[in-house]
């Protein structure tokens, strides 16, 4: 198969998963023991990556943004910058590719091993869904815990551009606070809020579809797992794009 | 008298990546027979299987189970028949994320309302009948290649199936375990009056357990007779396949 022809294929493929996966999200019986066993494995687990990814990048845009401001005496917009920045962009993108490559090639490993050691012929064998029993409860976790994954990164990366703010460039707290607050519309959280909404459908689908058609043993599992990581890093920034793009628009 | 035949596969093909498994490959199974399906590596007799209960959709060709156009058949549809028609996989397919008792209850909890005492009774003598005691609180990885394959069967027969189909039951375990293996294969038969495919290489297996050989050849079955049959009057690829087993059981 040439490479556009196995690209269209998996588009279909995972078209095909993602509208099947829709339909049983909302239909019964859904698998809550296994939701909250990847709720838990899928958020909790993701913590400590996602909060120390956002504490430094805030930390970081903090400290350039002070140096770039400072040419202008305007260090007093540190708040304002780290703040949007954070919100509308870099909270949802960064926790959205922390979260992909730990998630999703995880959910890929997982179910392309269960591909080819048979287990999901099982489930079927068995007259059991494979999608329900298997990519539906990695859906909605992922759906879950992606958004409040961001929520708490763009809040902690705030805070480390209060750090930076307070400790290095001498700014009162409760002023940076204030500028934070008076940056931030309503529109800036729906837009932070919607993207992760919109990356976790992706990172769950891309990961379940190529665990799901992994075949070839370890080998075929460990493609299937460098292609997932590869896939969703170009969806998330793809559809940051056309998500920003259409909040701008409207 | 004549047997009713609850499997049947007519001029079925299969090609993989253009490669033909299956060639207008046809077979007719009795209820309560127990059949074993011989041929070389990769002549298609687990995909043949895998047809038999939907798992592989035909190219072209009809197959009836149990009265239901299998081939004809979507997944949802599937689902009542599958309830009727096991399948035991090569290595087991035991779920991993589970342990033993969740893996034996899985079929049970799917299907069936059982209280918590009663699936937990109905797991235990399921257990018991492929003679296995104090491992469901075991995970698959700490078990044996045979205990697996019991745990396996186990599974297999949690909803009472009317046909099992068996995937290389001894491949990979030791002479006395696949003996145990073949031992529970025709203990399961007698009790259960099941109707069983083993798809094997296992000559000695076939020995104990077939009441007829069917043999797959470059996609199509060549032979179909008894064991003594297969050695005397067999083609001589089928003979030499015998031969090659060394088993004079």
């Amino acid at each position: 198969m040439n490479p556009v022809t196995s690209l269209l294929v998996n588009i279909g493929g995972a078209s095909q998963l993602a509208g099947e996966s829709l339909v049983r999200m909302f239909t019964p019986p859904v698998d809550g023991q296994e939701t909250l066993r990847q709720l838990d494995r899928i958020g909790v687990g993701s913590l400590n990556l996602t909060n120390i990814t956002a504490l430094f990048t805030g930390m970081v845009l903090a400290l350039q943004t002070s140096y770039t401001l400072g040419t202008f005496g305007a260090k007093m917009y540190i708040g304002e910058i780290v703040a949007l920045s954070l919100v509308r962009e870099l909270g949802p993108v960064l926790t959205a590719l922390m979260v992909g490559g730990r998630v999703g090639s995880g959910i890929t490993a997982e179910l392309g091993s269960m591909t080819v050691t048979e287990q999901v012929d099982a489930l079927r064998s068995m007259a059991a869904d494979p999608v329900r029993k298997l990519v539906v409860p990695r859906l909605w976790a992922t759906l879950i815990m992606l958004p409040l994954l961001t929520i708490l990164a763009d809040a902690l990366g705030i805070f480390g551009g209060l750090l930076i703010s307070v400790f290095q460039e001498g700014l009162p707290a409760s002023f940076y606070i204030q500028r934070v607050f008076r940056a931030l519309t309503f529109d800036d959280i729906v837009m932070g809020v919607t993207k992760p909404v919109v990356f976790a459908f992706l990172i769950a689908i891309i990961g379940c579809y190529n665990g799901l058609t992994a075949r070839g043993g370890a080998d075929g599992v460990g493609r299937a797992t460098t292609n997932t990581v590869y896939a969703v890093a170009i969806l998330v920034l793809l559809s940051d794009f056309l998500v920003t793009k259409l909040f701008m628009s409207l | 008298m004549t047997q009713e035949k609850i499997i049947r596969l007519a001029d079925v093909s299969k090609s993989f990546a253009g490669k033909a498994v299956l060639r207008e490959a046809s077979l007719e199974v009795g209820r309560g027979e127990l059949l074993a399906l011989l041929g070389a590596s990769g002549s298609g007799k687990s995909v043949t299987l895998k047809t038999i209960n939907g798992l592989i959709c035909p190219d072209s060709g009809a197959i009836e189970v149990l009265g239901n156009p299998v081939s004809e058949m979507g997944e949802a549809e599937l689902v009542p028949l599958r309830r009727r028609v096991s399948y035991l996989f090569q290595g087991g397919a035991l779920f991993d994320s589970m342990n033993v008792f969740d893996n034996v209850a899985f079929p049970l909890r799917e299907h069936l309302d059982l209280s918590q005492q009663d699936l937990a009774e109905r797991v235990r003598s399921l257990l018991a009948m492929v003679h296995l005691e104090d491992v469901e609180q075991l995970q698959p990885s700490e078990l044996s290649g045979g205990m697996r394959k019991r745990v396996a069967v186990a599974r297999a027969l949690a909803l009472d199936p009317e046909i099992i189909l068996y995937d290389e039951p001894t491949t990979g375990l030791d002479p006395v375990t696949s003996r145990a293996i073949a031992g529970l294969i025709l203990d399961l038969d007698r009790r259960l009056d099941v109707t069983s495919v083993v798809v094997t290489h296992d000559i000695l297996l076939v020995s104990q357990v077939a009441e007829r050989v069917v043999f797959l050849e470059k996609g199509n079955f060549i032979f179909s007779g008894s064991v003594a049959e297969a050695r005397r009057q067999g083609p001589a690829v089928v003979r030499e396949f015998f031969a090659a087993g060394g088993s004079d059981a």
